[in-house]
């Protein structure tokens, strides 16, 4: 061991090899799923990010190639059917996604081809996590990433539901769901993403999110000096904010880009199941709970009397006589 | 499924599940949780890394290749990861989708690792040496030149093009190879010459 790992400040670094000490881990959880009361961790990590700056990307897919040589999984050959995208959506092994959209700008009347890279978003309020019914399924750390456990999921697809963005993906084959990890293993040992490393025009960078907020700040001026006066950062307060954040030329239109949501947030059905009904059950549950206790404490089993014997024994004595 | 179940006994599950309930309604669910939540262990961690170059394109970019298995302790050492080079002033760790996917490239059962021909009027291809290929290649260059060289122009100017072959080299070359590639090949006459590093 060559002590612990640093926390990742950029993903243009190689990996080490030798063995060191994970820079985060169980001890920075901040919430897990289907757990309440968990411990507040001792420590606070940097918050990281990964940003997207959508113009300057060329849907080259290198994200999507470098994704899935370091994830070790192996989407299936699939089929031109003459769209760009490929696979043709996510999938359990495709984290990543490059969505091609074309937009007929009305202001200049020339076509856009807005090219967006789909995954996870890891949000600061997870929509997956609070659906989770699995204790310890997902988890989030307190750097903002948002992972799953796939020893702990059971593959309702209740996380499906709970995302405002349509990210995870259950397993036909071994029923669990998948998702973007933000690499957490190359977090881990101090290192940045696989797709942001290898993005060759760097449309992908990955930092801590102050210094991603403020790249972001520069790209923007730059494009709105170039005429995209309604450039912006995507990073949407609905869900407290993400971890994976976009620059966008039309941010007052994110749903041009292969609609991305206008304002996510956690559906209410969600909210409400794992919030009021959760209580209002566990209350009718702790009535009924209480009331079979006071039954049985206060109301006894029937006894059976001297006189009832006697009574008894006459009418079986009557019956005889007859 | 059949339970033999007596009053008594639905009345104990009963209240064993209510406390069961209880109990993780209490907040004492991490009990149920069957792993620790964990990151995957870093795969990269104890191989060898080697330092090459991307072989497809003349941008050449710089990649890490990281395998298993100590090969001076005689075992057999495999790849299992590669990825662009950081420290490389072409590429600083970046790479196009092809480069980011090489380890499939060579490990994909389709990649030509011999020199393999298939005769002229045939369907399949067959094994050859090496030696048996460069022959076969010497003889038709030759053939070819003594056939076709011109040397000379309509102007009586020599010249010695050689036109009717082709030649293409490899990228992933040193400048040393490079030049004497070019040497090599300019010197028998061919004018169509080309290569992914543009010698």
């Amino acid at each position: 061991m060559s002590g612990t790992a640093p926390q990742p400040t950029t993903a243009a670094a190689n990996p080490p090899v030798q063995p060191m000490e994970a820079g985060f881990g169980t001890r920075d959880l901040v919430r897990v799923s289907a757990t309440a009361d968990l411990p507040a961790p001792d420590r606070q990590l940097t918050k990281l990010a990964k940003l997207i700056d959508v113009s300057k990307c060329i849907g080259c897919k290198a994200c999507q190639s470098a994704c899935v040589e370091w994830n070790d999984t192996t989407p299936e050959i699939g089929e031109n059917v003459g769209v760009y995208e490929n696979p043709h959506d996510l999938t359990p092994d495709m984290f990543t996604l490059m969505r091609f959209s074309e937009w007929e700008n009305p202001a200049t009347n020339e076509l856009e081809w807005l090219i967006r890279k789909d995954g996870c978003m890891h949000c600061e309020d997870p929509g997956c996590l609070k659906a989770c019914p699995a204790p310890g399924a997902i988890v989030q750390y307190s750097n903002g990433i948002v992972d799953f456990i796939h020893d702990n999921c059971i593959g309702c697809g209740y996380c499906v539901t709970g995302c405002p963005f349509d990210i995870p993906r259950i397993s036909k084959t071994d029923h669990k769901s998948y998702k973007c990890t933000l690499c957490s293993d190359r977090v881990a040992v101090g290192q940045g993403p696989a797709c942001a490393k290898a993005c060759p025009t760097k449309a992908i960078t990955f930092g801590t999110k102050d210094d991603m907020l403020a790249l972001a700040d520069d790209r923007i001026e730059d494009l709105k000096s170039r005429g995209y006066d309604n450039a912006g950062v995507y990073d949407p307060e609905g869900v407290g904010g993400t971890h994976v954040i976009y620059v966008l030329h039309h941010a007052d239109k994110p749903g041009i880009y292969s609609d991305l949501p206008e304002n996510p947030r956690i559906s209410p059905i969600v909210e409400g199941w794992k919030g009021v009904t959760k209580t209002a059950g566990m209350a009718a549950m702790g009535v009924a709970a209480a009331g079979a206790l006071l039954m049985g404490l206060f109301s006894r089993g029937n006894k059976v009397e001297a006189e009832e014997e006697v009574a008894a024994e006459r009418l079986v004595r009557d019956r005889e006589d007859i | 499924m059949n339970i033999d179940l007596s009053r008594r006994s639905f009345l104990r599950l009963a209240g064993a599940g209510v406390a069961a309930t209880s109990l993780g309604a209490m907040g004492f669910g991490e009990a149920e949780a069957a792993e620790a939540a964990h990151v995957r262990a870093f795969k990269l961690t104890t191989t060898t890394e080697t330092r090459n170059t991307c072989p497809y394109c003349s941008v050449a970019c710089g990649i890490i290749m990281y395998s298993e298995g100590d090969v001076k302790a005689g075992e057999t050492a495999e790849i299992m990861h590669i990825e662009g080079d950081a420290d490389h002033p072409t590429n600083r760790g970046t790479l196009c989708p092809k480069g980011a996917a090489l380890k499939d490239f060579v490990k994909a059962p389709t990649r030509l690792t011999r020199p393999r021909y298939r005769a002229a009027g045939a369907t399949e291809f067959q094994d050859i040496t090496w030696d048996q290929a460069l022959d076969k290649i010497a003889r038709a260059m030759k053939d070819d030149r003594d056939a076709n060289l011109v040397q000379t122009n309509e102007d009586g100017v020599a010249v010695n093009r050689w036109t009717t072959t082709g030649f293409l080299a490899a990228s992933a070359t040193t400048n040393e190879t490079a030049w004497l590639t070019y040497k090599a090949v300019r010197s028998t006459g061919i004018v169509g010459f080309d290569n992914q590093a543009r010698v």
